[in-house]
Order: structure tokens, then sequence, then C-alpha cells
């Protein structure tokens, strides 16, 4: 019986065992000499994590009593986790090298984080729901403030930790609630106690549950932390922190609206609903202002988040299927997107203001045009891919009978444009200036270039999405039913 | 030949792929090379369209050369062509080369400016070729990013702000086509152009937001397409990006703006909103009417007012595309047919006078009308050229204009007389703009010390006016040649719109009994 268990759970068995044995033999050994192979090595183990989970898994299998689950929606997320962190890894390799913050720690913290994430859309039980999130909220502590002697980092580390804690707090006081109500923490068992009667506990529980994972998908209005962190962290970290967890948060945030509170939509739709309408809006409005494009992004996907909800709120297995689709297509482009950030240097010093874009079309005609593609995309202007991830939320929400809401959406959607378009502006029609400098490393410039093909021309007929849609369809499928 | 719509739509894109790949260096001879480039692909595409021309059958009302494929999230990649797209597909090819012969003199940012244009051209012919709902959205949103670049980088002063106001403007209105899309789908469960052209969607009245919706599912989704079409046409009042626009673009946006983008609000009418929602076309007809009348006199005086020709003539569009609204939803043979041919015969006609600001701008850069004055003494082939599309625009008979006005006022006369009269109005007032405009510029005695060495048009320049002036009296003697292929879809589009009526009638007047 265990023996069968555990073989569910290899993947993240071995990845901890290496994190571990890498973190001791580095620190017995080289210590930060070993650090660019092992940012390698870990993501290319990500790379193969992937790859074997992606074709190993079939059909849904359950290990621990139901603890932890093996579905294809797991492997879904999984896969995305693995692969977007693979690729943070290479882009930050050499940016942290060249600027001294490439410590040996830093891929293993982010394997560590990564298991936890695995663990996390793997949850079947509110135990291990909470052990997986707080393994990779802890890891992401740490990594949040890897710059000790900056004073930005640090605080963006400390705000992290204490806004993450509360809200680690709010989640176990949920969790708590839950199980005192439903005499028990799997998700199976729970399901069946809404079954029979709603009692009030329950409902505080699911409320408390999903203002846990609001601050983790930083959705408005428990989205305060966010910009703080990703302006004070590193931006390879940056980088990071607005694709992996995201996409982990959010298919935990799925798995427990429908394994657990399946029975009872209705009751956790409104709330969803209202956290999407509030995060679209916020993110759209307070990204104005904003100067430095690493905030902008941190509203970017606040906003993004939002229209993700979207899809989440309507409670369907159409809607998790655009959330999932939603959520692949956002971590690509924001992979490409920060691949072009982490270029931005001047006096190879990093410079995160858009005014320093300034003029960029005609030095980086390539680069711009990349940037180009990928602002458009955020923005969802056809035919960039982001668009597709937009039209499947919209669908699914209207087809949920949450018109209002792809309506409401939509009108997000053209405010959030103008931000997008205003760093357009500074690359293309803004005055000379003698702004970046530097020439793009290889790998970030092979990264951009590469996103930039799959987010430009994932709608030509017979790419058709890079066959996304079917696999998205079948991992909702196991999910909701 | 199976796919000779995909690949039309598809050289201008491949062309732009050539020049954006294998175009180094930004020296003379690399310049010229991309305008060769350039000019060969938008020739081939015109000859390519022209095999979709006479392929071509008038007398079948469905779509022709279908092309049909899988695409993603449950769509289908679906091209075809019909009686009422066709010949904006010949407009758009026809006109391109032009547009890139047009701008030869452009020395900034060459390559790209070509990669824009036919980029742009790709989108546009998309857009009357799609039968799918999200292609057609794809194809027809996608243009607003060329466009976008094409003013704020190519623009004028004043261009950030016009390039803002445009793509805002009209992305606004879009993207509740969108939300319509996406309802038209949950409800017919496909985005089959033909398909849902057949489906009636739901009349039921009910009220939303405390306000009783007659006409029910059709007038919201009317007014979702309506707000996004409109806003493209554009009409009153959602017209104020217009003159920005194009003011601010460069002549050869300027034209391809005037004389191809905004006929894809018209083509949206009568592709979409005529066909899918009789109902919400019956309910909401009126108000376009009215709006359309409102927006010829009101916009025609605006136009007697300006002191910028572009912005004059940016009016004076507003005011034909009035014409144009009001002619679809009139909705017989004459006002429909009327209407398609005023969105060619202003192609020409609108393109042909931001070509005839665009040479006089090459040469003083500037457009205020008072800095010029009896251009005539230096430049009588210019003056002949201008004289010549102002009375298109004017709509003297013999030109292609006079079809266009006429038959769209006889239309309107059946529906609704005042509106007619009001409109009517109209043809007085483009003339008192047009004629204003023309002594302003190029009567009297040259009395300005600059315009003293004005040149008069190069031969390039002749030979980019010979084609517009030939179609502009083509269509003006013999009106056939477009009303015989668009006739028959007309027909059928009308005959169908009736009996959807018809039934709809009958319905209500049972539920009533």
């Amino acid at each position: 019986m265990i023996s069968a268990d555990i073989q569910i759970l290899m993947p993240e068995i071995l990845l901890s065992i290496y994190a571990m044995a890498a973190l001791i033999g580095a620190v017995y050994t080289s210590k930060d000499a070993a650090a660019p192979a092992l940012t390698w090595a870990t993501a290319g183990l990500f790379v193969l994590m992937a790859v074997w989970i992606g074709i190993n898994g079939l059909g849904t299998r359950v290990a621990f009593e139901g603890m932890f689950v093996d579905d294809g929606f797991a492997r879904f997320a999984k896969v995305t986790i693995l692969l977007s962190a693979a690729a943070v890894l290479l882009m930050s390799e050499g940016y942290m090298q060249r600027r001294g913050l490439l410590r040996f720690e830093y891929p293993l913290l982010v394997a560590l984080a990564v298991v936890g994430m695995m663990v996390m859309v793997s949850a079947g039980d509110l135990m291990a729901l909470y052990m997986g999130l707080e393994l990779q909220s802890l890891s992401l502590y740490v990594v949040a403030a890897l710059r000790r002697d900056s004073v930005k980092s640090t605080e963006a580390g400390l705000k992290y930790f204490v806004l993450g804690a509360l809200s680690s707090g709010l989640l176990l006081y949920g969790a708590s609630l839950t199980y005192g109500f439903a005499g028990t923490t799997l998700f199976s068992g729970i399901i069946e106690a809404t079954a029979h009667e709603l009692s009030l506990g329950l409902l505080f529980g699911l409320v408390f549950l999903l203002a846990g994972f609001a601050f983790k998908v930083s959705a408005a209005p428990f989205h305060m932390w966010t910009p703080d962190v990703y302006e004070g962290s590193p931006t390879p970290v940056t980088a990071f922190f607005a694709t992996a967890p995201k996409v982990a948060a959010m298919a935990l945030f799925a798995r427990v609206v429908h394994d657990a509170f399946g029975g009872i939509v209705v009751e956790w739709q409104q709330i969803v609903a209202f956290l999407a309408v509030v995060s679209m809006f916020l993110g759209a409005i307070a990204a104005i202002g904003q100067t430095d494009i690493k905030r902008l992004m941190a509203y970017s996907s606040i906003a993004h988040m939002g229209f993700a909800l979207m899809g989440l709120a309507a409670g369907t297995q159409e809607g998790v299927k655009a959330m999932l689709i939603y959520m692949a297509i956002y971590v690509t482009m924001n992979i490409g997107t920060f691949a072009l950030i982490l270029t931005m240097q001047k006096d190879s010093r990093p410079v995160t203001d858009i005014r320093a874009l300034n003029s960029y079309s005609t030095k980086e005609p390539l680069l711009a045009m990349i940037m180009l593609i990928m602002m458009f995309s955020l923005a969802g202007v056809p035919p960039m891919l982001g668009f597709f991830g937009k039209y499947a939320v919209l669908l699914a929400a209207y087809q949920g009978g949450l018109a209002w809401l792809a309506v409401a959406g939509v009108i997000a959607s053209v405010i959030g444009a103008f931000y997008y378009l205003r760093i357009v502006y500074f690359m293309y029609f803004g005055e000379d200036s003698d702004a970046l400098d530097g020439r793009a490393p290889f790998v970030l410039r092979s990264m951009a270039i590469a996103t930039g093909l799959i987010v430009g021309l994932a709608w030509v007929p017979g790419v058709n999405l890079f066959g996304i849609d079917p696999i998205a369809a079948a991992a909702a499928a196991t999910l909701v039913n | 030949m199976g796919n000779i719509l995909s690949l039309t739509t598809f050289i201008p894109l491949l062309g732009a792929a050539i020049l954006a790949l294998l175009l180094r260096g930004d020296d003379e001879a690399a310049q010229r090379n991309a305008k060769w480039v350039a000019l060969v692909t938008t020739i081939v595409t015109f000859v390519t369209s022209l095999f979709i021309l006479s392929n071509f059958d008038p007398a079948d009302t469905g779509f022709q050369m279908v092309e049909n494929r899988e695409w993603l999230l449950g769509l289908r990649y679906k091209m075809g062509v019909d009686g009422i797209s066709v010949l904006f597909v010949m407009l758009t090819t026809f006109l391109m080369p032009l547009v890139i012969a047009s701008c030869w003199d452009v020395t900034t940012r060459v390559k790209e400016y070509m990669i824009a244009f036919l980029i742009l051209e790709t989108l546009m012919l998309g857009v009357f070729l799609a039968l799918d709902l999200v292609l057609f959205y794809l194809f027809f949103e996608a243009g607003l990013i060329p466009m976008f670049l094409i003013i704020g980088i190519w623009g004028g002063k004043n261009r950030i702000y016009a390039s803002f106001k445009f793509f805002l403007y009209t992305f606004l209105g879009s993207v509740l086509m969108l939300v319509a899309m996406v309802a038209m789908f949950a409800e017919a469960g496909t985005t089959d152009i033909p398909t849902l052209m057949t489906h009636s969607f739901g009349t039921e009245d009910f009220s939303l937001l405390g306000i009783q919706i007659v006409g029910g599912m059709q007038t919201l989704l009317w007014l979702a397409f309506f707000a996004s079409f409109a806003v493209k046409m554009p009409m009153w009042p959602v017209h104020t990006w217009l003159p920005d626009a194009h003011v601010q673009a460069p002549t050869a946006g300027s034209v391809v703006l005037a004389a191809i983008l905004l006929k894809m609000g018209g083509y949206g009418f009568l592709r979409f909103s005529l066909p899918m929602f009789p109902v919400g076309s019956e309910v909401m007809g009126p108000l376009v009417l009215w709006l359309s009348a409102i927006a010829i006199v009101y916009t025609s005086l605006v136009a007697l007012v300006q002191d910028d020709m572009k912005k004059l003539i940016a009016y004076s569009s507003v005011a034909h595309m009035g014409y144009v609204t009001m002619g679809i939803f009139a909705v017989n043979q004459q006002g429909i047919d009327g209407a398609i041919f005023q969105m060619l015969s202003h192609g020409f006609s609108s393109g042909a006078l931001f070509l005839c600001v665009g040479v006089i701008y090459d040469r003083m850069h500037t457009r205020e009308i008072d800095a010029y004055g009896g251009l005539v003494n230096r430049m009588p082939a210019y003056a002949l050229i201008f004289m010549f599309f102002t009375m298109a625009n004017v709509g003297l008979p013999g030109t292609s204009g006079f079809v266009g006005e006429f038959l769209t006022l006889i239309g309107i006369f059946q529906v609704n007389t005042w509106v007619a009269v009001v409109a009517t109005s109209g043809v007085i007032l483009s003339a008192a703009y047009a004629l204003w405009l023309y002594r302003r510029v190029v009567m009297g005695d040259l009395i300005k010390e600059s315009l003293k060495t004005i040149s008069d048009m190069t031969k390039r320049e002749r030979l980019i006016f010979a084609p517009l002036v030939a179609m502009t009296l083509l269509l003006g003697v013999y009106p056939a040649l477009v009303l015989d292929i668009i006739g028959p879809s007309v027909n059928a589009l009308v005959g169908n719109y009736e009996t959807a009526l018809a039934t709809f009638e009958a319905a209500t007047q049972f539920a009533a009994n």
C-alpha cells in the first residue's frame, strides 16, 4: 500500500531529495562557485520532470487515502509550473551572475518552492494543502529577500512574509472552521458534508479559505503586497513570482472550490465573481500611473488574475478549462515580457523606469518588436495569444450565466490597454535619448524570440494554439464532473 | 485554386515577412528595395484578386470559393466571398499599390512603414473574407495595431494623442462586439457566419436594469455590434476620433483609413446586423436613419468652417458615410445597392482627395487652407485633378459619387421621407464646402511668396491618380458594372430580411391574439 502511494508521489520526492542533497553538497564543498551549474541542473531537472509527468501520467490516482491526488488537472498545472520555473531559472542565471546575486541557495529554494507548488495542486486534503502552501511560501519569502544588502529587497521579503503569514492565518482559520463543521479535512468528506446541509460554520470556513487564496493569487482587494514585492525583489525573482506561484495558487483555488465545495457552486460563485471584477478594474486603473515597469507588471498581473478568476467564477468545467488555458497563456506572455525587462540596463545597472525604453525600437528593432507583441498580447488584442485566453474566459463566463462579468471584463481590458500602449508609445514614438545600453545576453535574447514567436503565431491555422485546447479540456474534465 | 482566398489574403503578409527577415540596412538602396518589394507584393495581390473576380459568379448568392479547416478552441478557419464582399476585396487590392506608390518619398523607417502597410492589407482582406465570427474579429481588431503604429510613428505633431484616441475609441467599440459574439456562440452553438445568418436569435422582450428591451436578445446583440461598427464608420456622435486620426496620420495612412478601413463598418452592418438581427435592425433602424441624417447635415456644416484641409475632408467623409448607413438601414434594393456603391466610390474619391492634399503637403509642409491660393497658375495638372475629385466628392452626375448618393436617397425616400429631405440638403452643403475649399486653394492670383516656386505634379504622382480617375469616371457612367455583381446578393439579403420580419410579426400577432 505504502509503496504504491510513494510511487504516485515519486516526482515530488525525487525533487525534494535532489534539493536537499544539492544543498548539503554545495554547503560542504564549493558553495557559490557551483551556483551556475546548479541553476542549469535544476532547470534541466524541471524540464525532465515536466516531460515525465506530462507523458507518464494516465488516469486519476489517489495516494494516502485521498490526501494526495494525481489527476489530469494536477498534471496540467504541474507541467506549466515546472516549465515556467525552468524558464525563469534559465533567464536568472546570467543576470544574477553579473550582479553577484547568484548564490547556490537560489536554484534550490526555487526547487523547494516548486515541490510545494506540486503538492498544492495535488492536495486532496486541507492538511496537504497547507503543507504545500507553506513550503512554497517559506521558500519564496527567502528568495524575495535574496539581495541581502538592499533595503528594498529586504523590505520586500519582510512585507511578503508578514502579509503572507496573515493570509496563511486566515486560511488556517478557514480550514479549522471547515474541519470543525464538516468533521473531516478530506475534500471528499467536505463535499459530502455540504451535500446534506450547509451550516453557517462551513460557509464561514469557505469565505476564509477563499480570502487566503485570494491573497496568494494576489486578487484585489487582497493584492496590497504585490506591487511592493514585485518592485523590491531582484527582477528574476519577480519574474518567478509572476509565473509559477500564480499558476499553483490558481490551480489550488480551482481544486478547493470544485473538489471540496463543488456542491455549493452558488455560494462561492459570487465571491469569486466579486474578486474577479474588483481585480480587473483595480489592476487596470492603478497601473495607469506607474512608471516602474515592475510595479506596472504587478498591477497587470492583478488584472490578469481577475480574468482567470472570471473563468473560475463560471463554476463549470468550461470555466476550469478556460482558466487553465488562460494561466498557461499568461505565464508564456510573462516569461517573454520579463526576459525583455531583464535586458534593460544602463551603464550595466538594471533600470526599470519605463521612460528608459524611449526610442528602444531604433536601437533594438527586434526586441522592441517582441515587446510590442507582448504588450498587445497582454492587452488582449488579436491575433496575439493573449486574446484567445480572454476569449476562452469570456465564453466560459457567459455560458456560466455571468454576462455582466464578461461585459465588465472587456471594459476593464480597454482601460488596461492604455498602459500597455504607453510602453509601445515609449518604444516607438518616444524622443531620441541615450537610454538603454548593452547588448541583450544570448539566453535572454533567444528566450524573448521564442516566446515572441509563440505569442505572435499561435493563431496560425495548423498551429492552433499548439493543441493546448484538448489537453486543458481533458484536465478540466478530471476536476469537474 | 482551392485556396485562392487565403492566398490573396496572406501574400502581403509574406511580403512583410520577406522585408522583415531578409532586408538589412537603412541606406538609400535598402529603402528603395523595401518600396519595390512592397509595390510588387501589392501588385501580385491585386493580380490574384483578379482571379477571384473572374471566378466569381454574381448569380450565386451564397458564399463562393469557400475554405474550411480546423482551427483553435472549437472555431473554424473559414473563408468565402459573396456579392457583398467581393468588391470590397477588389477595392482593397486595387488601392494598395497606389498607396505604396504614394509614399515613395518617405525616408524615415521605410522598411517598417512598408511592413505596416502590408500587414494592414492582409488584415483588411481578412475582414472581408472571414466566415467565422472570431476569425472576423481577429482581422477586424488586429488592424488597429498597424494603424496605431502608422499614426503614432509617421504622423504629425499631435500624433500621440490621435493614435491613442484612435486605438482606445475603436477598441472600446469592438470589445462589446466580442461579448456579443460570445453570446451568439453560446446561443447558436456555432461561430459559422453562414449558419448564423439563418439562425434566428431570441426576440422575446425582457427588462434589463429596469429598462424594457423591445426585440429582446436581438436588440442587445444588434446594439453591441452597432457600438463597434458605428465607431468604425464613423457615425455621429462617435466620429470624433476620425478628424484627429486623419489630420495626424501620414498621407498614405489617411488614404487607407478613409478608403478602406471606414468601409469595414458598413460591411459589418451588411454582413452581421441586417441578416443576423433583422428584428433588432427593425427596432433600432429609425434611430440609425436619424443619426445618419444629423451626421450628413451637421458634419457638412462643421466641414465648412475648417481651416485644415485634411480635417475638412475627414468631416466630409463622415457626411458621406452618413449616406451609407442611411442606405443600409433603408433595407431595400436601391438603398443597399446605393450604400455599397457609395462606399466603393468614396473609396476612390476620398482616397484621391487625401492624395491631393498629400501632393501639396509634400511641397509646402502645411495643410492650412490659408497658406495656399492660386495654385492653378503654377500647377495646372494638379488643379484639373483636384477639380475632378472635388466634383466626384460633391456627387456631380457622371462621376461615381452621384450614383451612390442618388441610389441611397431613392432608397430612403421610400422608407422615410423626412429623413430623405434632411439628407438631401447635404448634397447642397457638400457642394458648398468642397467648392469653397477648391476656390481658396486653387483659384485666384498666386500672391503668396512661398508658393511662387511650387512645382506641378511629377510623373509618378500623375500615374497614381490615373487609375483613380479612370475608376471614378467608369463607375459614374456605367454603374451596372458594380450593380450587376452586388445586385443578386443584395436582393437575397433584402428578401431574407423581409421574410424574417414577416415571421416575427406573424409570431407577435399570434401571441397578441
